[in-house]
């Protein structure tokens, strides 16, 4: 069964045109990642499927039923916030049980999932306590277990983990994770960072300017990008892009080399000076400029020792690399 | 403020200076307040002593019981200045609320439109809300002066109270949408809380301006049964005759009230409840 089917959505803040032609099907279970530069339409378009925002056009449909007209408490849904929004004057047991309240749930039922959500996410000991009284982290969860106690049919998360530090980012996105596998729910997460994307995904659905360049699994978009800004925005460090003419190849088309499968050789096509070197224990990552001015970067396993300015050979693989025509698309080459 | 910061000569220059303006503030009430302990010849011949044995004496405040329904006039100034002020906040931030929060056409003509008023006088239109008081036959009436102080006071309330709306958190409000809590609840559990302060200014603004008006009391709802305390202070004022321990006895005590309302707002502006709910 289908979680989520989004049909030809248009979404327009008066003469802005901020989602164009969005269709997207979400499956049972699925965990979907939304990911693109800011003000791409991520946030817009999960508001628009919890229904915070109308579409302009097009049709919404929630496990089968159209929503387009469905107030969001009624859609079956339940969303974390980037900001973790919880309500001050409420407890944390208030906080959890508010959403089941307002469905006209028995005492009993909220107690339960209540403690349920408190245990899954060892929260048990804070139920008392005012959101004031809890530390980010624990306020993340709290965001998430009131999301959780509403058993939802679809878990929107937005940005959740964009207000923690880089420690507690890890340990909450492994906990999101653990979430996903126990409660088999389908889940649709929005971020800007693509290691979230990457490590969290079932599927990722790369934005544009409120278009959909590329969906796929993570490792489909990684080595199979249908366009340079998908190439570009999958990998860290980044896709290295030169012009291809430089090694040979069409004017206007642009090669692109992943910087782990760039490698140093006396013998290569391309020759480059090396700005600066970056060593990060397990990897090093040598910046460097060419001959012709083009910056490129290489990611080298285990530690290196390269000075600055020195010039250096450096050679690929062309079945590692990719070519992209003058209008950004992949040119498969046969 | 850590030590290093810490200077002296600043510190004493800025007490200095706070010091004196609350003495310059306080003074008028100072003065007021012995000077309605003492007889009349003691006011007049020496108005900036303190009252001793010999100049003691309560007969303004004897006067101000005795003659005139005092309480009747506090009490009708409570409820006008009470009532204004639970009017002019609760249609404010509704106001504020819609404006803020909603986006339609005309939103921002009709921010304009409601602020307008806090540019044009009301007592500019004393000809014209008198003829419908009469003709509503609210002359006479509390009602009158509710109506009047609440229509003056809500300008300048949804104006500030829109911008602090805006302030408070989107996705909090759209927490509640999902857990299906009604706009009503939203408003009044949410977002109230939140701009507890800056409705305690817009409370305090207001409060004095209503407590002390002469103008539309005199005119409006000058009946024995509806006088409120500045205008029934000013039987003791006449055109050839003031009875100076009587006034300043009345107006002495009409400072409490408002002192007390003022304690009760100020506190709110001080205390804070937003912190842990949003980042």
């Amino acid at each position: 069964m289908t979680a989520l089917s989004l049909k030809n959505v248009n979404k327009s803040f008066g003469s802005v045109h901020v989602l164009k032609d969005i269709d997207l099907e979400v499956e049972d279970g699925e965990f979907v990642v939304f990911v693109g530069p800011s003000g791409c339409g991520k946030s817009t378009l999960l508001r628009v499927i919890a229904g915070l925002e109308d579409a302009t056009s097009g049709t919404v449909e929630i496990a089968g039923e159209e929503v387009n007209t469905v107030p969001p408490a009624k859609r079956g849904i339940a969303m974390v916030f980037q900001s973790y929004a919880l309500y001050p004057h409420l407890t944390v047991r208030g906080n959890m049980a508010l959403g089941l309240k307002q469905e006209g749930r028995t005492k009993q039922v909220i107690e339960d999932r209540v403690a349920e959500a408190a245990r899954m996410l060892s929260l048990g000991e804070y139920l008392d306590r005012r959101p004031s009284e809890l530390s980010g982290g624990q306020r993340q969860r709290v965001a998430i277990g009131r999301a959780v106690v509403r058993q939802p049919k679809l878990f929107l998360f937005d940005e959740p983990l964009s207000n923690l530090d880089a420690a507690l980012r890890m340990n909450t996105r492994v906990e999101i994770a653990r979430l996903h596998r126990t409660l088999a729910a389908s889940m649709i997460y929005v971020t800007h960072d693509q290691i979230e994307a990457m490590t969290l995904a079932d599927k990722i659905v790369v934005l544009r300017d409120g278009r959909v360049e590329q969906v796929g699994s993570p490792m489909e978009l990684y080595n199979n990008p249908a366009n340079r800004f998908v190439a570009g925005f999958i990998g860290s460090p980044a896709m290295n892009f030169l012009p291809a003419e430089i090694v040979g190849g069409k004017k206007g088309q642009m090669i692109g080399i992943r910087p782990e499968y760039l490698r140093i050789t006396d013998q290569g096509r391309l020759q480059a000076t090396v700005t600066h070197v970056e060593n990060l224990g397990g990897d090093t990552n040598v910046l460097a400029t060419t001959e012709d001015g083009h910056p490129v970067t290489l990611r080298l396993f285990g530690q290196h020792s390269i000075q600055p300015d020195k010039i250096i050979g450096l050679d690929y693989d062309d079945a590692k690399s990719y070519l992209f025509g003058e209008d950004g698309e992949r040119v498969v080459v046969a | 403020m850590n030590k290093a910061r810490r200077n002296p000569v600043n510190i004493a220059a800025a007490h200095g200076i706070l010091i004196l303006y609350t003495v310059i503030a306080l003074f008028p009430v100072f003065v007021i307040l012995i000077n309605s302990f003492k007889t009349r010849r003691a006011i007049f011949r020496e108005p900036l002593a303190l009252p001793d044995a010999d100049s003691f004496s309560t007969v303004g405040y004897e006067t101000v019981f005795n003659q005139g329904d005092f309480f009747g006039y506090f009490q009708n100034s409570m409820i006008v200045t009470v009532a204004s002020l639970f009017f002019i906040l609760l249609f404010g931030a509704m106001a504020a609320f819609a404006l803020s929060e909603y986006r339609f056409k005309g939103n921002t003509l009709m921010g304009l439109y409601l602020a307008l008023g806090i540019m044009i006088p009301i007592r500019i239109g004393t000809v014209a809300i008198l003829e419908l008081m009469v003709d509503t036959g609210l002359v006479n009436t509390l009602w009158a002066l509710i109506l009047v102080y609440t229509a003056q006071g809500l300008p300048l309330a949804v104006f500030i109270l829109s911008e602090f709306m805006r302030q408070v958190s989107d996705d909090l409000k759209n927490a509640g949408r999902i857990d299906g809590l009604s706009e009503y609840t939203i408003f009044f559990r949410l977002v109230l809380p939140l701009v507890r302060p800056a409705m305690a200014t817009v409370a305090v603004f207001n409060m004095i301006p209503i407590w002390n008006d002469l103008w539309f009391p005199l005119i409006l709802a000058p009946a024995e049964a509806t006088k409120t305390l500045t205008l029934g202070s000013q039987v003791f004022i006449g055109q050839f005759v003031t009875d100076w321990n009587a006034v300043l006895s009345a107006l002495g005590m009409a400072i409490l009230p408002v002192m007390v309302l003022y304690v009760i707002f100020s506190r709110q502006l001080i205390r804070g409840i937003t912190s842990g709910a949003v980042k």
